[in-house]
């Protein structure tokens, strides 16, 4: 394909979707730096638009879904697909509630697009435990009581699920730095370290 | 969020094709790639732009050592290059710098390439309840120098702007002379990431040199005996997931006792990743006296200048600096 044909493409696809809120000197490099005065936030009145089809795969179950650009994986997972144990603390990345997995790797549901992650296997707390047993590392939540209120938990659990997994748990001072991508605002960590302490030593034996 | 449309184009030359503006803070099309720092800059209002082009599956994600260095693609995520055993072994610096940085989700998800583009934590710059932010809404002014400037720098400033830079891993990259390589329509370009970002001048929204149309595909490192001796200095509020009030990388070639050659920066204190190259050439040829490195150390508060709650950071650095070179001179 030529730089030619990616460029037309391009336009044809972006003016679909926008109608004419776009001027063409957004879409060429050379023109864009001559309009540079003019391009900016104000520039482009946003069109009305329509939703994007957003196929995701949550908890080995696949899901169709028509969605807003705007929408992150954890808005998704709770007002599209009702799993609402992935918790929204701050939307901002800073607290960790949103903790789920995506192919095996825990990231914050609030910071990915939901359209994004598609082709992602990603892993909520609904799809932790094995019927009505528990995950090890849930159960040794409870048993030493790894919180309180327990509105970080279960983006607590879901990163110590991939922290025991990851092999960072040699020390507790180890736990913590690896850990620390998650708030506990009612101030559970000794329990939260040694619950997943417990695991890690389980999973080893 | 602002409406946007989402584009998810299938090769590099696609989204190139769309012309996004990645360094600038009023861009009416923009790139996103791990999107950890885009998605709470959306969230908060502080970017509007109207066409999104996503860089997912799109930009190289490899991590290859060749006979001159280190070539990282730029979508490999901040976990994938700490991890690597020829950046841990031959850049440790690197591999320390972003394990300090953001907390292990992030670091899942973000990209070596988005990292070097993210945004200043300055808090006018980040809260849009604020009018004043030149970086922001070019032309507000600047809320920073008269308002709460603990994080803000005190190196590269200028009357409109004072927000420091936030990437850790820059701060890295700056010491060990790494390259940016940009794609674009017209091919490929490298520049050294001494040259990346802009100061900010009376164009604060402007940060770094990219043009329309142009992405960060690649960091290269170039292979030096020097990567090896290094350490990374992070000074910070609480222990862990928080930028750096102040950070010092070094990085240093020795021969025997004495500094044949350091290289030094600073994070957390300039409006970009900072070399200090007066303090190198005071190193030169320099034992690992105390006195001496302190002696050297000073000379980065040349260029400073407090604006009241960040005057702390002056005094800061130069004690940042002085711990690196011990730990990387095996003196500490």
């Amino acid at each position: 394909m030529t730089s030619f044909d990616a460029n037309r493409r391009a336009l044809l696809k972006l003016s679909a979707l926008t109608g004419s809120a776009l001027a063409l000197s957004e879409l060429w490099p050379e023109s864009a730096m001559a309009a540079e005065s003019t391009s900016g936030p104000a520039a482009g009145v946003a069109s009305p638009l329509s939703p994007i089809d957003v196929a995701l795969r949550v908890n080995g179950r696949e899901h169709r879904l028509a969605l807003d650009a705007r929408t992150t994986l954890l808005d998704a997972l709770r007002e599209h697909l009702h799993l609402t144990g992935s918790k929204k603390g701050c939307g901002l990345g800073q607290c960790g509630a949103c903790t789920v997995l995506i192919d095996g790797k825990r990231m914050k549901s609030c910071l990915q697009l939901a359209a994004l992650v598609e082709g992602g296997e990603i892993q909520t707390i609904e799809g932790l435990a094995n019927g009505e047993e528990l995950h090890p590392l849930q159960a040794a939540f409870v048993e030493r009581d790894g919180f309180q209120c327990g509105y970080c938990t279960s983006g607590q659990i879901m990163s110590g699920v991939a922290c025991i997994r990851e092999g960072h748990t040699r020390s507790a001072a180890e736990i913590r730095e690896w850990m620390s991508g998650n708030l506990c605002r009612c101030g559970a960590y000794d329990h939260i370290v040694a619950a997943i302490q417990d695991a890690a030593a389980r999973k080893g034996a | 969020m602002h409406p946007f449309t989402l584009q998810r184009p299938a090769d590099l030359a696609q989204a190139i094709a769309f012309g996004a503006h990645a360094g600038r803070n009023d861009a009416a099309i923009e790139y996103i790639a791990g999107g950890t720092d885009m998605v709470q800059l959306l969230q908060e209002h502080v970017r509007r732009p109207t066409v999104i082009v996503s860089l997912r599956k799109v930009l190289d994600t490899s991590i290859e050592m060749g006979p001159s260095g280190l070539r990282i693609g730029a979508g490999a995520t901040m976990a994938e290059v700490a991890a690597h055993s020829d950046v841990a072994q031959q850049f440790p610096l690197v591999s320390q710098a972003l394990l300090n940085s953001a907390s292990p989700q992030v670091r899942n998800q973000a990209t070596i390439g988005g990292n070097i583009l993210q945004r200043t934590r300055c808090p006018y710059f980040r809260d849009i309840g604020y009018a004043s932010c030149n970086k922001r809404a070019p032309g507000t002014g600047c809320a920073a120098i008269h308002g709460e400037n603990r994080w803000n720098a005190v190196l590269g400033t200028s009357d409109h702007c004072i927000a420091a830079h936030a990437s850790d891993l820059a701060v890295a990259l700056a010491a060990l002379e790494a390259s940016v390589e940009i794609g674009s329509s017209h091919g490929r370009r490298s520049i050294p990431i001494a040259d990346f970002h802009r100061l900010p001048g009376d164009t604060p929204h402007i940060e770094t040199i990219l043009e329309p149309g142009e992405v960060v595909t690649a960091i290269t490192l170039p292979k030096d005996s020097a990567s090896l001796r290094s350490h990374y200095v992070k000074v910070r509020e609480r222990a862990s997931f928080e930028f750096a009030l102040t950070a010092a990388a070094v990085a240093l070639d020795m021969d025997g006792a004495t500094i044949r050659r350091a290289r030094v920066a600073l994070g957390g204190v300039g409006t970009k990743p900072w070399r200090v190259r007066q303090v190198e050439q005071a190193l030169t040829g320099a034992s690992l006296d105390r006195a001496g490195i302190v002696r050297a150390a000073a000379l980065a508060a040349n260029e400073a200048k407090g604006y009241g709650g960040n005057d702390f950071k002056i005094q800061l650095m130069q004690r940042a600096i002085v711990r690196g070179i011990e730990i990387a001179g095996g003196k500490a």
